[in-house]
């Protein structure tokens, strides 16, 4: 049975340093829910407090109506998938499979069927008398998920699980995760560092930076509407401009280098004023016209074809840089040096404030506004 | 050019492999034939007689039961003892952990006589504790015997078991435990279903230590074993009883031992090759500070273990100090006894030293080369090298020693009697660990830094030398001094090689506490004690840790 997780101002301390404060955080019942944020951001962390790994030094934990804050890790019936695996070296994957069984109270029958089960439904039947040492980490990877499976947990806690794999078995293996999780219902909470692999996965995101998080938001809107200029950057890659927001006739406008204006129809009402702002602009959402048309003039620096797209590195006129994508063409690449004139795909981009900390576009929808009371 | 380098350069590490064996059929394998020779080789006939006086007589078969039984329940001891030990060590903060580690190892390396006759003191027939104990009604067993052996011998040799366990503990990744706990196995069934298994290659490991300890053993037995005899303590004795260069009972006795102690080994090793998986840690696990009556009783049981065992040696600095009138101890203290050490057997300070270094620096230049060689240019040649060089693990060191003297009795090879016998000796008993070791630093540092050494144009000697060799300097050093340790408190071997001229300061405490001249042999054992101490003080120093490894 999947439970619904509530945290309440958690608060994690080493010491005098505090490495997560007062965080509140719900995560439906049979939910994929990722944690991701670049190493050092509190992640893991958080995801040993709920495992109950770490000690936690303030807030309150739930799952359901229960607070688990003091619970001993071993009755908070959760599966877990360590970032190594933690597959027990002496023991067959067999009975890796069979460990937490064993320590219920089941009847040898159901430890093994159980078993049974979870070896098919991970594809690793035919390895159950191997020895972890002869494993590929992929099959490992696929123990350790049948290991934390098999006790039917609660909640499913996965730590960074796919960066020990190679990129091509990582993009396989995130897909497996998925599929399973699909199956099962199962509440999960998953770590990483890829925002990519975050997208794959995930029904929400949280992001986090320095122990606090940022956004809480489905892929699509953290890609498309970040909160603030850090999601964005941390997200994909995106160009930053430094601007200026103008209006006149009831219309927003920000300046692109060489004094190009632009209107932004996208703005929200009460941010339409004439402030300094910074722009957010992803590669893809440049393109280049063709030659006299109306737009930004650039010079190609430089020019990396990676197959289905191109990726241009320019400069603008005041000699700031940004790089942009373009779907390949069958004829040529543009040479370094040639002067283009770039079209901006304005519905797309992202004006945040000066100090980089509120999107000034309509349509970022944050969950975590609902704990800070803040629009 | 580069080709003619190349093939150059192998030849000389095809050289050292041609010296290492010859040095190894000399010190090895010629003495080792020379010895079965003797056991069947009678008045240039073959005879078995002294295979069949000693199985012909329960005094000496009885003998093999007593040692095995003394061996084995020597391990269990040690076992039961150290490994919670080491978990409590790994697992949780206890106080004042530094000492007691030190305390622990100190107790590993002083020679198992010195607690015998400490425990004797203490616990004997008038011991000062027998007196206490029986003042408030408490009658304690007799020590004496069985008993007194197996009480002597875990306290000593359960350190190795300690020792050995931290360092299986340290490569059990964290995750794995919380993997456990996390699929509802903790506490004390997490100790027995997941920490014992995972360390069980180690525990085997461990135990054929302790019980080859155990088993070669004979200065013990001999001072606290009273009528119980033990296998050693009859090689010992039939030696001793032969003369006139026929040695055929006491070859034979010692070709029995070898055929003990190699079937113990292969059933070591089955068990561990039935046991073999790797583990490292990528996240060690971390000291927790336990709570309540838990972490009283953790601390109760670590501190009570480690000041039992350590208590002989506090005696023994203690009665150092005693006043003497002859060989007795009467009240007050005095200096006496180290006056009387330092100026009767003069040379055993500066003995144990000189064979002790050249001993020393000797092993750890033929450990390091072997060790290259069976890591890096494993061919047929080597591996009858690596094998060689771990048979003086199974061999008894009072076995060894008979070896040596019946080899090295006659010209051209007339040694016995010299330091260098001794020197050949010590090479023998400790190269096999000091190999072991230095293998284990190689097969850390990857094949891909000397590649690239050579490829920028080193040769292949430059290359070892000032590459290879400073990367496994630290390890190469702290292996060292541990084997200097082992290297002073050495008996078994010594004592059946030395003369008046080449007695050590180990084997002074022997002779005097055979003497029973206590005190001067207090003084001795202290002197060694010191010496020690500041061993492990430099070497703690060199490895910049507070961590010993074996």
């Amino acid at each position: 049975m999947s439970v619904d997780i509530k945290i309440r101002n958690a608060v994690k301390k080493y010491g005098e340093s505090i490495i997560i404060n007062n965080l509140s955080l719900d995560i439906k019942e049979g939910e994929f829910f990722t944690l991701l944020g670049p190493s050092g951001c509190g992640k893991t962390t958080l995801l040993r407090m709920i495992a109950g790994f770490n000690s936690i030094e303030g807030g309150d934990f739930f799952f359901n109506s229960v607070r688990i804050n003091d619970m001993d890790p071993v009755k908070r019936n959760i599966g877990m998938v360590f970032q190594n695996y933690a597959i027990f070296p002496n023991l067959t994957v067999e009975k890796n499979v069979a460990f937490g069984l064993k320590n219920r109270k089941l009847s040898k029958e159901e430890v093994v069927s159980k078993t049974d089960q979870f070896l098919k439904l991970m594809k690793i039947e035919e390895y159950r008398t191997r020895m972890p040492e002869r494993l590929s980490g992929g099959q490992q990877q696929r123990v350790a998920l049948a290991r934390a499976l098999a006790v039917t947990p609660d909640v499913l806690l996965m730590d960074e699980p796919l960066s020990n794999l190679d990129a091509k078995l990582r993009v396989e293996m995130r897909t497996v995760i998925k599929e399973i999780q699909n199956k099962i219902g199962i509440t999960t909470v998953y770590v990483t560092h890829d925002q990519e692999e975050a997208m794959a996965v995930s029904d929400r995101i949280a992001v986090m930076n320095n122990g606090v998080i940022q956004q809480i938001g489905i892929p699509k809107v953290l890609y498309q509407r970040p909160a603030n200029l850090f999601v964005a950057s941390f997200i994909g890659r995106t160009n930053l401009l430094k601007s200026r927001m103008e209006v006149s006739g009831g219309k927003a406008f920000v300046i692109l280098p060489g004094e190009h204006r632009l209107q932004v129809d996208t703005m929200k009402e009460e941010e339409m004023k004439p402030q300094d702002v910074v722009l957010s602009i992803r590669p893809e959402e440049l393109y280049v016209k063709p030659e006299g048309e109306d737009g930004v003039t650039a010079y190609v620096d430089d020019a990396v074809f990676l197959g289905l797209n191109t990726h241009y590195f320019i400069h603008f006129e005041n000699s700031e840089k940004a790089e942009i994508i373009q779907e390949s063409q069958i004829d040529s690449i543009i040479k370094k040096g040639t002067k283009i004139c770039l079209g901006v795909k304005t519905q797309k981009i992202n004006v945040f404030d000066v100090e980089g900390k509120r999107n000034l576009v309509k349509g970022v929808v944050n969950d975590l506004d609902a704990y800070n009371g803040a629009s | 050019m580069m080709t003619y380098a190349y093939s150059k350069k192998r030849d000389v590490w095809k050289l050292i492999s041609a010296l290492v064996l010859a040095l190894y059929a000399l010190i090895l394998v010629y003495p080792l034939g020379r010895l079965l020779k003797e056991a069947v080789i009678s008045d240039g006939k073959f005879s078995l007689d002294g295979f069949k006086t000693f199985f012909s007589q329960s005094y000496y078969v009885g003998s093999i039961g007593n040692s095995l039984k003394v061996s084995f329940a020597t391990t269990l001891v040690s076992l039961v003892i150290g490994i919670p030990l080491a978990y409590f060590y790994q697992m949780y903060e206890i106080k004042g952990k530094s000492l007691l580690q030190v305390l622990i190892i100190l107790c590993s390396m002083s020679a198992p006589f010195i607690g015998a006759y400490s425990w004797i003191v203490l616990l004997g027939r008038s011991g000062i504790f027998t007196k206490v104990l029986e003042g408030i009604g408490i009658h304690v067993g007799s020590i004496y015997g069985f008993n007194g052996i197996l009480l002597v011998l875990s306290l000593q040799l359960f350190p190795l078991v300690f020792l050995y366990l931290c360092g299986a503990l340290k490569n059990v990744d964290n995750s794995l435990l919380e993997a456990s706990v996390n699929m509802g196995c903790s506490g004390a069934k997490m100790f027995f279903t997941v920490v014992i298994p995972l360390c069980m290659p180690t525990i085997i490991a461990s135990s054929l230590l302790v019980f080859m300890r155990a088993f070669a053993d004979f200065g013990t037995p001999l001072l606290i074993g009273e009528g119980y005899k033990t296998f050693p303590v009859i090689i010992y004795d039939a030696y001793f009883a032969e003369t006139g260069g026929n040695h055929m009972f006491g070859a034979a006795v010692s070709i029995i031992g070898i055929v003990i102690t190699a079937g113990i080994f292969l059933l070591q090793n089955w068990l561990g090759n039935r046991h073999h998986f790797t583990m490292n840690a990528l996240h060690p696990i971390e000291r927790k500070k336990a709570h309540g009556l838990k972490n009283v009783l953790i601390h109760i049981y670590s501190w009570f273990v480690v000041c039992l065992s350590f208590m002989p040696q506090v005696y023994v600095i203690y009665s150092s100090f005693q006043k003497t009138s002859g060989k007795l101890f009467v009240k007050g203290y005095s200096l006496d006894s180290y006056r009387f050490a330092f100026t009767h057997l003069r040379k055993a300070i500066p003995n144990t030293f000189m064979i002790g270094i050249a001993a020393l620096a000797i092993v750890v230049i033929l450990a390091i080369l072997i060790a290259y060689l069976v890591v890096r240019r494993s061919n047929t040649a080597n591996k009858v090298i690596d094998t060689l060089s771990m048979i003086p693990y199974i061999i008894p060191g009072s076995v060894i020693g008979i070896a040596l003297v019946l080899s090295f009795s006659k010209r051209p090879l007339l040694l016995s009697g010299t330091a260098a016998i001794m020197v050949i000796a010590l090479i023998i008993r400790r190269i096999p660990y000091t190999i072991r070791s230095s293998v284990a630093v190689l097969q850390q540092i990857p094949l891909t830094i000397e590649e690239a050494a050579i490829s920028l144009g080193a040769s292949k000697m430059k290359t070892f030398f000032k590459i290879t060799v400073p990367m496994m300097g630290n390890g190469i050093i702290s292996g060292a001094i541990l084997s200097w340790v082992t290297i002073i408190t050495e008996l078994s071997t010594a004592v059946i090689l030395y003369n008046a001229n080449t007695i050590t300061l180990t084997l002074a405490v022997y002779t005097y506490v055979s003497r029973g001249s206590y005190g001067v042999a207090a003084a001795y054992a202290t002197i060694l004690t010191v010496t020690t101490i500041l061993s492990l003080l430099i070497y703690m120093k060199v490895t910049g840790n507070k961590e010993v490894s074996l």
